[in-house]
């Protein structure tokens, strides 16, 4: 087993079991910061594993994944901002695989608390979680996290560099550096004096950074809560940014695989005579559970694939749609894994009434990125390099050295821009491929790219789930509220493929987005059962709140209907304790719709609401019937991620999250049939074009006492929202996705 | 075999029922021009012959013949934007950016057709196009800038 393995088996037990223990376990030793992997080139200056600066700027490592959400301009802005740079000045680069960039909001985002209650234990538990997310030095982009993560540490970093220049500049002018300033990239003496930066570096270098520099107060920020130009922009609009995909490396080979299509299946056998007669195939590799060709293009390695015959063991999970269905369903027999919600008794409750009772159910979902799964590999020397669009530079790193039989430390990986990731590229999946590849044709690079329908038909897919509702309300609102959600499990199938083992205790993946809505509804208990169902599973945007915001919105606009109340006012009202940032967030959509504001005929909105990553999102829909179906005509977003630090780009992150639940909303659904996937591209496994948009509104709030994420936060509410507008459109109400099973979208 | 990329005449010698895609992506090393889905469903492979949008994966290479192609990287460079990447620039219109090439590209063949777009024409022209990261509001709206500042060109 990989270091990675043993020491983080350790570190998992700690968020199952005691919490308390885990503070001391490690502490301090983990406390100190791991070493900085940047090692300077000539005419550079490294200060610390943040910043270089070179002669004409700044380089900012922004070690998160750019996969669309403009993380390295924000991150960059954090740096930036407290050097006092002027933002032309200012590059991003990924930067190496290294602990030193390990995500430590990450495995806090796993601890099973609602997130709106801002607890003791809870603080306990994240600072708990950010020794051991330094601890397991997992570099990794997700949970809506990065900026989270980063915003202390990355401007801390900026503060420190600035200090020491600041102090190199006084040393050469004989004076004192509180009399000194910095202004665009540069130390400025009270007679105007202009010291660049680039000009101390080398000086400033050799002095001790403060360990605790005094970080700008927030009002004189000048980069910060401004829009900025996005640095990766001129690059994405003229086909020069390098996506993994498009690395060319001297006499390069291109590649690509076809794997069991009974995901987790064997392969038995394969035959390859025909492949390697093929004018340009230049090998086929027995990858073990996959068959590769590497050939001197990729369309070559793509038809050579389609002559090969293999054949492939059975699946380890039901062979048909409904089967699997049937299985997921048999999880709610046992007792549930969890039960993170439990407040006042709703068996008592809903004895006491005539309860309505739903099932709800959702698909398996693939994440269909823009960019196909690709990585490209050179072995050489026994030493591996990678050059791959991912999510998890140190995860890569470490199965890729296991799968060729080397030492994690020579491998280096260089993380490219993604074309799409959506927790897709938290797997290692293809850069596995890519590596074993690499070491049978030592000394050749090798690019290895998946079809599209290698893509579709091998992911780690959002898992099909179902949820048993029951509940009740009268005038006063809903007085008893119970989902059972049984659903695979993301969390273990993820530690099982990184650590080699799940951890125990309570999943709160599989029932975030319904145990911990702000609402203070007297009997409230969300259970869940997790189904052991083997089709391989991961995060998906949003992950479990993807489908719990369905099951959760949905049903309790069913109860507000059955009570006759607004589902707003409603809302408001079960919120106005529990979580007052919310309540506004709820208002503020209410008020952008012009909710209950008398609509054409034909037309009608629907609401939902979901706290997730910290930010509490309320989306309004409204749709019409037209005669090419339903049509989608106006959208409002509203949400708080406590601080605002680009607005126009959270806008985009949250048109984009809108629209990426939508498309799965109307229309994704994956199916299986004799263990296969059965959709292969996007004429099967659609998403909405530009003639299907509605028109989007948004608006931020800023009354949340943290920052927190933006990425994923307004994927939840989306299809509750379109579903419940269907409803008050329609009377039907759809309790299954993808919708477009039930009715015509224009 | 000779074909002309972006006014040059490049010499390539894949095999004639190769895709243009293919041509340009691994024989050339013109990597702007994306691969998607390879079936014609998704435009990220879009690219103009003779000024008319056309799916790289679907035009095998011996069917280019004399025709002109114009990639992304004909249209401007990080030096010289041309107008329909300046207003993409402006409208911060990529998140990936993976398909940004390919709506570019077709973005550019229809100005040429229909200088003053309205929103039905651009969703005809675009509806091919397909965006994972659901940019469609900002190339609306950039496709509409960019009509307004061609013509006061
Ligand atoms: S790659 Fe050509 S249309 Fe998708
Ligand atoms: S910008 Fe990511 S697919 Fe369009």
């Amino acid at each position: 087993m990989s270091r990675l393995g043993t020491i983080t088996r350790r570190s998992f037990l700690v968020v199952s079991a005691a919490v308390a223990g885990g503070v001391a376990f490690g502490y301090y030793k983990y406390q100190q910061d791991p070493a900085n992997p940047l090692t300077a080139a000539a005419g550079e200056t490294v200060f610390n594993p943040w910043v270089i600066v070179r002669a004409d700027g700044v380089t900012v490592i922004t070690p998160r994944a750019e996969m669309g959400q403009g993380i390295h301009t924000t991150l960059a802005a954090l740096v930036a901002e407290e050097m006092d740079l002027n933002w032309d000045q200012v590059r991003a680069e990924h930067g190496p695989a290294s602990s030193a960039y390990a995500n430590l909001a990450v495995a806090g985002a796993g601890l099973p608390f609602a997130d709106y209650r801002d607890s003791r234990m809870k603080t306990l538990a994240h600072e708990a979680m950010d020794v051991m997310g330094k601890f397991i030095g997992a570099e990794a982009t997700g949970g809506s996290t990065s900026t989270v993560d980063a915003f202390t540490r990355m401007r801390k970093a900026g503060a420190a560099a600035r200090a020491v220049l600041v102090q190199a500049a006084a040393a050469r002018l004989k004076t004192d550096a509180s009399k000194l300033h910095t202004e665009g990239g540069a130390v400025i003496a009270p007679e105007g004096t202009r010291i660049p930066y680039a000009d101390l570096a080398t000086d400033a270098a050799k002095l001790t950074p403060p360990a605790d520099p005094v970080l700008k107060d927030p009002k004189a920020w000048k980069l910060l809560g401004t829009s900025l130009p996005r640095l990766d922009m001129v690059a994405k609009v003229t086909g020069t940014a390098g996506f993994g995909i498009d690395t060319r490396l001297p006499g390069m080979l291109f590649a690509s695989v076809r794997a069991t299509p009974r995901l987790g299946g064997t392969m038995q056998s394969f035959d390859a005579t025909e492949a390697k007669a093929m004018p340009g195939v230049k090998a086929v590799v027995d990858l073990g559970d996959a068959v590769a060709v590497a050939a001197t293009n990729t369309w070559i390695a793509f038809k050579a694939l389609e002559t090969l015959k293999i054949t492939w063991g059975p699946a380890p999970y039901p062979e048909t749609t409904d089967a699997i269905f049937a299985e997921i369903a048999k999880a709610f027999d046992g007792a549930p894994n969890s039960t993170l919600r439990d407040d006042g008794d709703v068996y008592k409750a809903v004895a006491a009434t005539k309860p309505i009772r739903a099932e709800y159910r959702v698909p398996y979902l693939a994440h269909a990125t823009m960019e196909p799964m690709n990585a490209t590999a050179l072995f050489a020397d026994g030493t591996l390099t990678i050059w791959a669009p991912n999510q998890a530079p140190t995860v890569v790193r470490d199965k890729c050295a296991e799968a060729v039989g080397i030492a994690a430390d020579k491998v280096t990986v260089h993380t490219t821009f993604l074309g799409g990731g959506f927790g897709r590229r938290a797997e290692f999946d293809y850069a596995v491929q890519a590596a074993k590849l690499a070491k049978a044709l030592p000394g050749t690079p090798v690019l290895l790219t998946w079809t599209r329908e290698e893509d579709m038909r091998h992911d780690f897919y959002r898992p099909g789930a179902i949820a048993r509702m029951e509940g009740a309300a009268d005038a006063s609102g809903p007085t008893a509220f119970k989902a059972a959600i049984a659903v695979p499990s993301v969390y273990a199938n993820q530690a099982k493929r990184i650590l080699g083992m799940a951890p125990p205790g309570p999943d709160k993946i599989a029932v975030e987005g319904a145990f911990d809505q702000p609402y203070a509804i007297p009997n409230y208990r969300v259970s869940g059962h997790i189904s052991p169902v083997a089709v391989p599973v991961g995060s998906w945007r949003s992950v479990g709140n993807s489908h719990n915001a369905f099951f959760h919105e949905c049903f309790l606009d069913e109860l507000a209907h059955a009570a006759g109340l607004d589902p707003v006012q409603m809302r408001l009202k079960l919120m106005a304790t529990e979580s007052p940032v919310s309540a506004k967030v709820v208002a503020a959509v209410a008020e952008m719709s012009g909710w209950g504001s008398p609509l054409p005929a034909g037309h009608a909105r629907g609401l939902a609401f979901t706290y997730s990553f910290g930010t509490p999102t309320a989306e309004v829909i409204e749709i019409s019937q037209s005669a090419a179906g339903i049509k989608l005509e106006k959208m409002w977003i509203a949400q708080d991620m406590g601080q605002a630090l680009d607005p126009r780009n959270i806008e985009a992150q949250m048109i984009s999250g809108a629209i990426y639940g939508l498309s799965a909303a109307m229309m994704g659904e994956i199916t299986f049939s004799k263990g296969e996937v059965e959709q292969a591209n996007f004429n099967d496994y659609d998403a909405l074009r530009m003639q299907q948009m509605p028109v989007f509104e948004t608006r931020i709030l800023q009354n949340g006492a943290h920052l927190s994420g933006v990425g994923e936060p307004a994927t939840p509410p989306a299809a509750p929202a379109l579903a419940n507008a269907i409803f008050a459109l329609t009377g039907k109400r759809l309790r299954e996705l993808p919708l477009n099973n039930a009715v015509t979208f224009a | 075999m000779r074909i002309t990329v972006n006014g040059t005449p490049r010499e390539v010698s894949a095999r004639p029922d190769t895709p243009l895609l293919w041509v340009l992506r691994d024989e050339l090393g013109m990597t702007g021009t994306k691969f998607g889905c390879g079936a014609g469903l998704c435009g990220a492979c879009t690219v103009q012959v003779n000024g008319v949008a056309q799916r790289s994966c679907q035009m095998a290479l011996g069917d280019v013949g004399s025709a002109q192609i114009t990639t992304i990287e004909g249209i401007g460079t990080p030096e010289k934007l041309s107008v329909l990447q300046t207003v993409w620039v402006e409208h911060q219109v990529a998140q990936c950016g993976y398909c940004q090439s390919g709506q570019i590209m077709q973005a550019a063949a229809l100005l040429a057709t229909t200088p003053r777009p309205t929103d039905t024409e651009i969703d005809d022209a675009m509806s091919g196009n397909l965006c994972r990261c659901g940019t469609y509001p900002r190339i609306r709206a950039a496709i509409h800038d960019a009509a307004q500042r061609l013509q006061k060109v």
